[in-house]
């Protein structure tokens, strides 16, 4: 190929279409309430390992239902299971469960 | 004379002002510009929360109106205001004199085509709120034709300053969240979408909605303003969006597009208002004498407001000031000097 000297970097797009969504819909039956959330970020704030590096329940979640989990499924690495995004979850989610079913279903150790 | 009351507008608002009007003593005369009583609710097919029928809160509404009298393919063409007195000329011929008059005009909803971008009018899966609504009273348009992906746009021509209203329009929020429920219903293999830059609901029963929308129909939402609509060569829409909560460009290609236009003034209000010389607001609606503790009279006397004249307004808002309405009306009739 001839080198013009630059390049460009693919579409950072989401197409949704796109995606494979049977690991996600694994996820759902298991764990019905994945869609429930409605984006407060209260656990994200009141995540004591998400002050020191990236953990963000909220973005992780999204990033599943996007077809974009391979950025953000490492950060669940970080999670304490300490439980205090379960209660403050104003939706009731059961956080601590979800974060266990999303490593067992997408295979995080 | 001495009685009549005079109401410019056949919605839901007139109708019950009407009747209530009457009740305690009074002359209502209604005056409808279109064919037939109703407004927009005789346009809809059911209502949120609950989803009790437009058809039905129509019917109880008018089921009792034999003796009043109201006037349809009717316009106004003139109102003077001399001592204290309205007189009204109609465009069939017909004069009134009256001591108040009460303005229930309502609104439009706001012409989906202006939006070009969305392609209302211009693709052959695009519709709006209204369309989907016709649909739901007689299961026919040949736009919708078993639809696999569906999306909802929230906002159109709310909370726009470039397409002239800058104001939430308060019931698209609701009606959106409960038209993507209820064409799940019909066709329940379809992934529904909303795009919503925030859902605004406030009223009661409105949350639980919400709720029911994500667990029960599996409505999926999605934070962002839908920036451009196109079609491709299956006639299927490409719709572009940033997805805001996780700050990503974002691109879906579905089969049906239903845009929520919002509530904005209607054009005859600004007619109406120079034969009255009172004010309209910067986004056209009546200004009422005091929004807090008058929302129902003007700085007029002898005019009254009801209704989403006065701004956007859910149905049972709007039977509730008609009602506060009659209240005012009936104390300035009582304290009138002749």
């Amino acid at each position: 190929m001839t080198d013009f000297g630059f390049s460009i970097d693919s579409s950072k797009a989401i197409t949704i279409e796109d995606q494979d969504n049977h690991l996600l819909e694994m996820l759902h039956e298991i764990e019905p309430d994945i869609y429930i959330c409605m984006a407060c970020g209260s656990c994200t704030a009141s995540c004591p390992a998400g002050v020191f590096v990236e953990m963000n329940l909220r973005k992780v979640l999204l990033s599943l239902q996007r077809g974009m989990e391979k950025e953000t499924l490492k950060q669940l690495k970080s999670c304490m299971l300490c439980g205090k995004c379960n209660i403050v979850c104003p939706r009731g989610i059961n956080t601590r469960n979800l974060i266990l079913s999303i490593c067992k279903t997408y295979n995080v150790q | 004379m001495k009685n009549n009351v005079v109401i410019i507008g056949g919605g839901p608002s007139g109708i019950e002002a009407a009747r209530q009007i009457r009740k305690i003593g009074y002359t209502p005369i209604l005056i409808e510009k279109k064919p037939n009583l109703g407004g927009h609710l005789a346009k809809w097919d059911r209502l949120f929360p609950e989803g009790v029928y437009a058809k039905d809160i129509l019917d109880s509404i008018t089921s009792d109106m034999d003796d009043i009298n109201w006037f349809t393919n009717t316009e106004i063409i003139s109102i003077n205001h001399i001592k204290e007195i309205y007189n009204i000329k109609l465009s069939n011929g017909i004069s009134i004199r009256t001591k108040a008059v009460l303005l229930t005009t309502g609104f439009e909803l706001f012409k989906a085509e202006k939006k070009e971008e969305y392609g209302y009018g211009i693709y052959d899966h695009v519709i709006t709120n209204e369309d989907l609504e016709k649909f739901f009273k007689e299961h026919k348009d040949k736009r919708i034709e078993d639809p696999k992906v569906i999306g909802f746009v929230h906002c159109v021509g709310s909370r726009d300053e470039k397409a002239g209203n800058r104001q939430c329009s308060k019931v698209c929020c609701a009606t959106a969240v409960k038209q993507a429920c209820e064409i799940k219903q019909l066709f329940p293999d379809a992934i529904v979408y909303c795009f919503y830059m925030d859902l605004r609901m406030f009223g009661r029963k409105y949350e639980d909605m919400y709720l029911d929308a994500q667990q029960k129909y599996g409505i999926r939402f999605i934070r962002g303003r839908v920036s451009e609509v196109s079609e491709n060569i299956d006639k299927r829409l490409i719709i572009k969006a940033e997805d805001t909560l996780y700050g990503k460009p974002l691109r879906v290609t579905m089969d049906l597009l239903v845009l929520m236009s919002g509530i904005v003034a209607d054009q005859k209000n600004i007619e109406l208002a120079k034969m009255l010389k009172i004010p309209v607001g910067e986004d056209g609606f009546f200004v009422p004498q005091n929004s807090i503790l008058e929302p129902c009279k003007s700085q007029k006397n002898g005019l009254f407001f009801a209704g989403a004249c006065t701004g956007p307004k859910t149905i049972p808002e709007s039977i509730s000031e008609a009602r506060a309405a009659t209240l005012s009306i009936d104390e300035y009739l009582k304290n009138f000097k002749e």
